[in-house]
């Protein structure tokens, strides 16, 4: 056995992205030793992409806006089975969670008053996300990073977690390496912080970098943790398409928001179509009424553009597959014809030059082409809502890799605010639960010597499989077999095809030393990606219904009982367990606002 | 299918060759995909970073064919693909491995800088900002960190000079200093400790920044003005007239 570097602290934050360094700040705010781990380096983590905003209801574009009006708004776009009790406590606390990032540095685009500049986003009643142009996951992440560098934790950069460490019940560590050097290093905690983003690597056309390999849901579902509603997953409606090289990458929701509309090849905007019963009432009917309420009318309703992600998502497919598509095989997003030109390079700056670089495209005088693109997963690990404490004693998650607050469909705008909201309460509580515990329990010498083993299996010369190609390959089953729509047929073909890939899995063979070796790094995501496609799948083919981002050609209508209950995944004895529970009722001081 | 020749960086500690790759070329593609396709195809264990595919992130900052560059924002049809495409590592820091550079004393000069010192907020509870106020720092916090300013910074490529903090954190403190909110004077720490006055404003950094910040224009030169007035240096007057053309900016520091 190798003698390996050896860090203690009395919480262990891993992930780097909004929520870990939020946690981070909120741990060592509480006077407790913490370590933050990150893939990357810092400030890289997928939060810089997020573009549109963060939703809270500052109400100052709008003062009919209040926290009601967002807890209304969030239940409403995840179709009825949020955890509740998550939903109320984020609305309450969002806006304070924004307004503070202010103090560290961050600086919103303005209202004429002076104050935090809103934009309209899918889904929200009313103008609701703060933001900066359309970087504000950057300006999310470095205040964060530049306010945390002094609050006392330490940062372990380009570091990877293999496995959690968990003795007598309890998480006390976690075992990982260094990327430059290959050592590996043992951190010694008396809580850790789940903050390990999502998944999105699972699928082919993704919006996700390399570092969204389901780390966390795997980390924590291999300790024994809960996942809960893992069937959700978001396509974003808009990702580029073309050029190939580029497909997947995120077009901001803001597009739409500052009044870009869907075009499909007849040049027919088309979402006026695909309005469903429960958001008549609020959508536009007309493109003259659309056109008021770009105008800033007050009493004209929302464009269908901004209906929620799952509904435009599934309507962009629709157009498609009707032979409606752009030459791409997506749709025409139009801002051209609704902003002057140096409107759309203020309010977008990042999408104009993204186009410019990328595409050979003026969005300022030519429409975009886009469709869906794996973006976000709702479902995660589930966590106590006050607390954020995993099924795991000492075990915490927030951000994407915790599930329950967006129910089936996340609005756009809520993610950035989740980051904040439970990134900050996952910090105090696992701060507060280390306070109480005298010493983090020491790993058995055994178990180290387990995941030193495993970590360097896919060094073994015996083997034959490409991790690249089997991660490739994987994206694909994916992709055709629990992508956007799903019928029973192809999960179970896709269930039995993870099975063959698990197999290869095993295989992998990694070329070349431990010194910065991404294809061990693939190697080693790759079982965690595994881990995770199987739970969606699985997930997937126990909800007989559809609603929002979980679309069932066999059963495309939504079901009553199913609106009641949420699905959880753990470990039973070596094999994936499912079962379906039913939903606390929500109150009637809850119940009202809906 | 058309196919481009590689011509790759491998090695450790700064000691390596150059490889030659085979790369399908696709329409569209940019740098980054084809070291991609060497890495999945040819060498499994190929160093490099990167993150966002999108030019946000600023991890896959490298050198094409001698410039430095982001490897996901340069198009490979910006590129003669009659001669090899020359793909190195950043050349102003410590090689590690391949592609990838020792890039952690930019993380030490940023913890080096005091953070935003914010006055109290109004009665109501709110910051009140006006846009025009805060326009100039906004461009600052576009910074994506690719450290490419810093690569190419000949004061700090002249490594007798220790004290120098280079383009990226200047901006960073201009950013600071100009902040509407912020209570600290930072000019003092400017000059002794961030070695502001070795700068002589080459314009490198700006030439090479892919968020094409006008990081001496509108950073750099702004506190050098600050600074000169600030400690009444008697070339302040001379300085002011000969960069008479630089943009105003909010007097707080003075």
């Amino acid at each position: 056995m190798e003698s390996y570097e050896v860090k203690e602290h009395d919480v262990l934050v891993i992930g780097a992205g909004g929520a870990g360094l939020r946690a981070a700040i909120e741990a060592s705010a509480q006077g407790v030793s913490v370590g933050l781990v990150c893939k990357s380096l810092l400030g890289k983590a997928h939060t810089v992409m997020a573009e549109g905003g963060m939703a809270a209801s500052l109400s100052n574009a709008d003062p009919r806006d209040n926290w009601e009006v967002h807890f209304r708004d969030t239940i409403r776009g995840g179709k009825h089975i949020n955890n509740w009790q998550m939903v109320e406590i984020f609305c309450q606390e969002a806006a304070d969670r924004v307004s503070e990032l202010e103090e560290w540095g961050a600086l919103f685009d303005r209202t004429k008053e002076g104050l935090i500049a809103q934009r309209n986003f899918g889904g929200h009643r009313y103008p609701r996300l703060a933001h900066v142009g359309d970087r504000t996951g950057l300006e999310l992440i470095r205040t964060l990073q530049n306010y945390g560098i002094h609050q006392g934790f330490e940062v372990y950069m380009e570091c990877c977690v293999v496995e959690l460490i968990k003795e007598k019940d309890q998480v006390c560590g976690a075992f990982g390496f260094w990327r430059e050097s290959g050592q590996f290093i043992v951190f010694k905690a008396k809580s850790v912080v789940l903050a390990t983003g999502g998944l999105g690597k699972v699928y082919r056309v993704t919006s996700n970098s390399w570092e969204g390999t389901g780390d966390g849901h795997a980390l924590a579902y291999r300790a024994g943790a809960e996942l809960v509603d893992m069937e959700f997953v978001q396509f974003h409606p808009t990702g580029m398409v073309w050029p190939p090289s580029v497909q997947g990458i995120l077009v901001t929701e803001g597009v739409r928001g500052e009044g870009g509309i869907l075009k499909n090849s007849d040049g027919k905007r088309f979402m006026f179509e695909y309005i469903p019963d429960a958001f008549a009432a609020e959508t536009s009917d007309s493109e003259e009424e659309a056109s008021r309420w770009l105008k800033g009318d007050p009493e004209a309703r929302r464009p269908p553009e901004l209906l929620t992600r799952d509904v435009v998502a599934k309507a962009i497919r629709s157009e498609r597959i009707a032979g409606r598509g752009s030459p791409h095989g997506g749709a025409f997003l139009d801002i051209a014809s609704q902003r002057d030109a140096e409107y759309i390079k203020k309010k977008l700056p990042s999408m104009y030059h993204q186009f410019m670089k990328l595409g050979n495209l003026d969005i300022t005088s030519t429409p975009m082409e886009v469709g869906p693109t794996c973006h976000y997963v709702m479902g995660g690990v589930r966590v106590e809502p006050e607390t954020a404490m995993t099924t795991v004693k000492g075990l915490f998650a927030a951000g994407e890799v915790a599930g329950g607050l967006h129910g089936a469909n996340r609005l756009g705008g809520n993610s950035l605010t989740d980051l904040l909201v439970f990134g900050a309460r996952a910090g105090f509580h696992s701060a507060k639960y280390s306070k109480e515990i005298a010493e983090a329990l020491n790993p058995s010498e055994d178990l180290l010597k387990k995941m030193e083993r495993f970590s360097l299996e896919p060094f073994d010369p015996e083997r034959t499989e490409n991790p690249y190609s089997v991660m490739a390959d994987l994206q694909e089953t994916m992709e055709i077999n629990a992508g956007i729509v799903r019928t029973k047929d192809e999960m179970e073909k896709g269930l039995e095809l993870l099975q063959d890939l698990k197999n290869r899995g095993e295989k992998v063979r990694v070329e070349g030393n431990r010194q910065y070796n991404p294809a061990w790094h693939y190697a080693l995501d790759l079982k965690n990606l595994l881990c995770v496609a199987e739970a969606i799948t699985l997930a997937a083919l126990n909800r007989e219904e559809s609603r929002g981002g979980h679309t069932r050609e066999d059963f495309p209508e939504s079901s009553e009982y199913f609106q009641n209950v949420n699905s959880f995944i753990s470990d039973k004895e070596g094999s994936m367990f499912i079962e379906n529970r039913e939903r606390e009722p929500m109150p009637e001081h809850l119940e009202k606002l809906l | 299918m058309a196919e481009a020749q590689f011509k790759v960086f491998r090695g450790e500690g700064a000691k390596g060759e150059l490889f030659e790759f085979p790369v399908e070329v696709t329409e569209g593609m940019v740098v980054l995909d084809a070291v991609q396709q060497i890495q999945s195809r040819h060498a499994n264990d190929l160093a490099v970073r990167w993150n966002c595919r999108a030019g946000k992130c600023g991890s896959c900052s490298a050198e094409v064919n001698g410039k430095p560059r982001l490897m996901c924002m340069t198009r490979m049809d910006e590129l003669s693909l009659d001669v090899p495409v020359l793909i190195e590592p950043m050349r102003g820091f410590p090689h590690m491995k391949d592609l990838v550079t020792d890039v952690s004393r930019n993380y030490e000069i940023n913890k080096k800088i005091r953070p935003l010192t914010p006055k109290p907020r109004e009665t109501d509870g709110t910051y009140r900002m006006q846009q025009e106020d805060i326009e100039r720092i906004q461009e600052f916090h576009k910074c994506i960190e690719c450290f490419l300013c810093q690569n190419v910074c000949h004061v700090i490529r002249d490594h007798s000079v220790k004290e120098f903090a280079g383009p990226r954190f200047l901006i960073r403190i201009a950013s600071l200093a100009m902040h509407p909110l912020d209570t600290l004077n930072r000019l003092k720490e400017l000059k002794d400790v961030f070695g502001l006055g070795y700068c002589n404003i080459t314009k490198c950094c700006t030439e090479v920044c892919p968020e094409n910040i006008k990081i001496t224009d509108n950073g750099i030169i702004p506190l050098k003005e600050r600074v000169a007035g600030a400690f009444y240096d008697p070339l302040a007057w001379l300085w002011k007239n000969l960069t008479s053309n630089s943009k105003k900016i909010p007097e707080k520091n003075k």
